[in-house]
């Protein structure tokens, strides 16, 4: 494998990836994409359908061209090779097994082609069926197979050449959530066993919060953020992502003349964002589990008084539906998660009142867009 | 069930909607469109493989599709010594009334076929797929049993039953069979099977939620047949129609044999080119041919666009209910038109073995013996044969192959398009005129494929040209079943396109293979519109042969060829209904609870 300078903080790197369809009028499926994945992290693709993710996986994989923009690839500038030329592992959502291989064969069927001997593959075949947890399926056809069997299958099958970059497109969504929950971990201590770098397309957030190193949100073609589960999920860097990634509340507040923020009559505990103006509208974010509904007092910061409009049992914690009073909020529902305890003691049913309080450091603003 | 001839033909229009393999997915990104895509990406030597086989297909199907139709266009402008004529032949052919009346002929005898056949095919099929009758499997092959035998068979058989020295003659009074009535009659016979085909499938499509839908709301009988039945199966009807039409219009065996002095289309081109060798009134006659031809495929095609998928993955099966009066009623008509079936295709059969029609009724193998063997047309039986395989072998190779590039290989966009519409093409050229383009085309001694002209090849050719659409709609039925992905796979793990076509594509569509390869069997032996104005005096064909003994007079010997004609598809349909099973017990490990009928 080449070696590169750049080798350990960026394994593939994309510069400036665009894609358009069908000409100069058609479809912008991509815009400018900087992306630099770092050798042996799981890299997450999130966003909903249509957002280019898939897109993207196709063009490092080499199976869609991009319209302009350079992938590097350990050092080596990969932007127009062909698929065969390129050096990467995939796993599709629909798997694609040769329905009439066996497992085995399956499995080995980028080893043939490299002219390994007889042995040799056999015992490279056992070996990544053991690392799958399928050492005695080898004689069997993916028919015959569970869909998270097939689905280890083609992992092993992608993983026979010793790729240096494995691709995953939506690999889980044909399975049952039983299944999913169970393989994300599987495959995460898998790819953290071969310390291969691995990019992972998924729409689905718990999955990729769960299993990446990093996580790519993207929306319309383009980055909304790049981070880290907790940061996207605690500190999202736009609505998008706080949207798109949990359960949000989003608020609309007013900048007063001090710089602070004002939800209806209530005067917050948070500083506007630099380059807001006096009455300026922004939108405030915070998730429902954080809002402090115990011990909150008229003084503390934060404090609202809003009704419970609806209570909605969801196991580990109840999900209160409700609306502030004096107006705060429009009419913009808000949501608080409470866990068993909280409703234990507060036992509220719906149109009673409740004092909330949300602490500053968990509210994020953004400018209205 | 086993069904004998339950695939003797492919109806022309795909006939299922691809079954997925895997748990149907949400519709992904416009970029998730399956396949590779192509652009900036460098192409890679393998790939460049694939383009230059797609370019031989391409080239292949430039000269022996749209060369030969482009050639009857140019004749029909030009004179006998090639110069430029205009519209001359077109106002000569406008100024004979004789020619108009044939239009008019081939028009209304073949819409009164369509009129007949496609009602009665639709309850045949209603009545094997929405009754509880018993032995439908053999009903069906029953009815299918047409497709073993050329079309004039039909013809001859009538002769036999209400010819001049026909069985029931004394009863018909002044009604005679030589004219429309044993045209249409004949027509019947022959595009029975085809609707029937088109008709199973669609109403097989209809989802049992519906009707239970209808039922929970207190539903009539009468009003689920028209706003659930009809409806899910009008494009259906639709097709079956159009098939029937173009199969009428374009026929030229059954006015040949029984036309008597009624002229139609087809036969005004036999004439002229045959007769008179005036190719460029021809070319006018087989554009007049031509033209609504291509229009009502041209409409079908537009039509069966519009159509969605109706069941999903989601549908359930209808089941019919027990119903007395009614099954009893479906069986009646059932076994009333398996018997007529059985009762024309064996008379023609029964006669092959009759000493001296009508007046010696003993059974010997005279018309074998002496017509066929003393009479040397048997080679024409050898010739056949060897046509049949030559189709059955080199026909399903080339289609599937470039069903495959097509489908799976990526690049070169715009030859594609090219490609993709010679490949259907075909469906709207009557036999007829492909035959007469290939004349025009191959017949000048400028061409170097000249060498070809009367040669079993140029059968070959035009043989698996002329059935061509229909064989590579069902590869592409095929391809389209197989995961998107297997190249995509393939090029990941640094193996060849190739290496994948052989090690899974084809093996995974080997019963689409074997199905190209039995149609085409079964089509070459029994043509006879494509081959007539080829075939060289080393080259006859049995099924021409049987014109030709028509001719002179020869019945019993043409009923005698037409019954080794059938023999052969018969014996042909038992040994690929053989393969066929012996694969499906060979690939069963793999296919699992795969469904195959």
């Amino acid at each position: 494998m080449t070696t590169s300078p750049t080798r350990h903080d960026s394994y593939l790197s994309l510069k400036g990836i665009q894609k358009r369809f069908g000409g100069a009028d058609g479809f912008t499926a991509l815009r400018h994409i900087d992306l630099d994945v770092r050798e042996g992290e799981l890299l997450c693709f999130l966003g909903p359908s249509g957002c280019g993710k898939t897109t993207l996986l196709r063009i490092i994989a080499g199976l869609e061209s991009q319209t302009a923009g350079t992938i590097l690839q350990a050092g080596r500038d990969i932007s127009t090779l062909p698929p065969m030329e390129r050096d990467y592992g995939i796993v599709f959502q629909s798997y694609a097994l040769f329905p009439n291989l066996t497992v085995a064969d399956n499995v080995a069927y980028g080893l043939v082609n490299r002219r390994m001997p007889r042995e040799q593959r056999r015992a490279r075949v056992a070996e990544l069926l053991t690392l799958v947890g399928l050492p005695e399926r080898g004689a069997q056809y993916p028919s015959q197979l569970s869909g998270g069997q097939q689905q280890r299958v083609a992992i092993a099958r992608a993983l026979a050449t010793s790729p240096g970059l494995l691709l995953l497109d939506e690999p889980l969504s044909a399975l049952d959530a039983r299944v999913r929950v169970r393989l994300r971990s599987e495959i995460r201590a898998l790819q953290q066993r071969l310390n291969i770098t691995t990019i992972l397309v998924t729409h689905d957030q718990e999955e990729a919060l769960s299993m990446a190193d990093r996580i790519v949100v993207m929306n319309q073609g383009a980055i909304e953020q790049i981070g880290t589960p907790a940061q996207i999920y605690q500190r999202p860097a736009t609505p998008f992502a706080a949207d798109f990634v949990g359960k949000t509340n989003m608020l609309p507040a007013t900048v007063d003349s001090d710089g602070h923020l004002r939800l209806g009559e209530r005067r917050l505990q948070c500083i506007a964002p630099p380059g807001c103006c006096t009455d300026d509208t922004v939108q405030i974010f915070f998730r429902p589990e954080d809002v402090c509904v115990r011990g909150c007092d008229q003084q503390g910061e934060n404090v609202l008084d809003a009704t419970v409009d609806k209570i909605e049992f969801l196991g580990a914690f109840s999900r209160l539906t409700l609306k502030l009073a004096d107006g705060a909020g429009a009419s913009a529902p808000l949501y608080a998660d409470l866990s068993l305890n909280d409703m234990h003691e507060l036992r509220p049913s719906a149109g009673d009142p409740l004092r909330l309080a949300i602490p500053a450091d968990r509210l994020r603003v953004f400018r209205q867009p | 069930m086993s069904l004998l001839l339950s695939k003797a033909t492919v109806p022309p229009v795909p006939p299922l909607p691809p079954v997925p393999s895997t748990p149907p997915v949400p519709p992904l990104s416009p970029s998730a469109a399956r396949g590779i895509a192509f652009g900036a990406v460098r192409t890679h030597w393998t790939d460049r493989i694939a383009h230059a086989l797609l370019w031989a297909a391409a080239l292949a199907l430039l000269c022996f599709v749209l060369a030969p139709i482009v050639m009857i266009l140019a004749k029909s402008v030009q004179n006998r010594d090639g110069t430029l004529a205009g519209i001359a032949h077109f106002r000569t052919y406008l100024a004979t009334p004789a020619l108009w009346h044939s239009v008019w002929n081939s028009v209304w005898v073949s819409t009164l076929a369509t009129a007949i056949t496609v009602p009665l095919a639709f309850t045949f099929a209603y009545a094997l797929t929405r009754s509880r009758i018993g032995a439908k499997g053999l009903l069906r092959n029953l009815a299918l049993i047409p497709l073993l035998a050329p079309s004039l068979l039909a013809a001859i058989s009538f002769i036999f039953w209400f010819g001049n020295q026909g069985l029931l003659k004394p009863y018909m009074g002044e009604l005679q069979i030589y004219g429309p009535l044993g045209v249409v009659g004949a027509l019947v016979f022959a595009t029975f099977p085809h609707a029937l085909m088109i008709l199973i499938t669609a109403l097989s499509l209809t989802d049992a939620q519906l009707y239970e839908a209808a039922d929970a709301l207190g539903t009539s009988t009468v009003r689920k047949f028209f706003t659930i039945t009809v409806p899910a199966a009008r494009y259906g009807l639709v097709s079956a129609a159009m098939v029937v039409f173009t199969y009428a219009i374009s026929d030229f065996g059954i006015p040949k044999v029984i036309g008597g002095n009624f002229h139609m289309l087809a036969t005004d081109i036999y004439k002229l080119v045959i007769g008179m060798q005036d190719f460029s009134q021809g070319a006018v006659v087989a554009l007049m041919l031509l033209v609504p031809v291509l229009v009502t495929y041209c409409i079908d095609a537009r039509v069966q666009r519009r159509q969605m998928a109706q069941m999903s993955a989601r549908s359930v099966p209808y089941v019919p209910r027990r119903s007395r009066r009614f099954d009893l009623a479906m069986a009646a008509f059932c076994w009333l038109v398996a018997a007529l079936m059985v009762a024309v295709m064996g008379m023609a059969i029964y006669a092959s073995f009759v000493k001296l029609w009508p007046y010696n009724f003993s059974l010997s193998l005279n018309h074998y013996r002496v017509g066929l063997v003393e009479g040397g047309v048997v080679a024409s039986w050898f010739n056949s044969l060897k046509l049949a395989l030559a189709c059955a072998l080199i026909g399903p190779v080339f289609i599937f192959t470039t069903a495959y590039l097509l489908e799976k290989t990526r690049g070169l966009p715009w030859l594609r398009g090219f490609v993709r519409l010679m490949a259907v093409l075909p469906m709207g050229v009557p036999g007829l005129v492909l035959g007469l383009g290939y004349i025009l085309f191959f017949v000048p001694a400028a061409n170097p494929l000249n060498v070809l002209y009367q040669t079993l090849g140029i059968l070959v050719l035009v043989t698996i040209v002329h059935y061509y659409a229909s064989c590579h709609l069902t590869a592409v039925t095929a391809l389209k079943q197989l995961d998107g992905e297997f190249e995509a796979v393939s090029a990941s793990l640094k193996v060849p396109f190739y290496t994948t076509f052989l090690r899974v594509t084809v093996p995974a569509c080997l019963p689409a293979i074997v199905e190209i390869s039995r149609y085409l069997f079964i089509n070459a032996m029994t043509t006879v519109s494509a081959v007539v104005f080829l075939y060289g005096t080393d080259t006859k064909l049995a099924s021409v042969e049987i014109v030709n003994l028509d001719e002179s007079g020869d019945i019993g010997p043409a009923a005698a060829m037409a019954t080794l004609v059938v023999l052969t598809c018969a014996s042909a349909c038992l040994a690929y209904h053989g393969l066929q099973r012996w694969l499906e017990r060979r690939t069963q490990a793999w296919r699992g609870a795969d469904e195959r009928d």
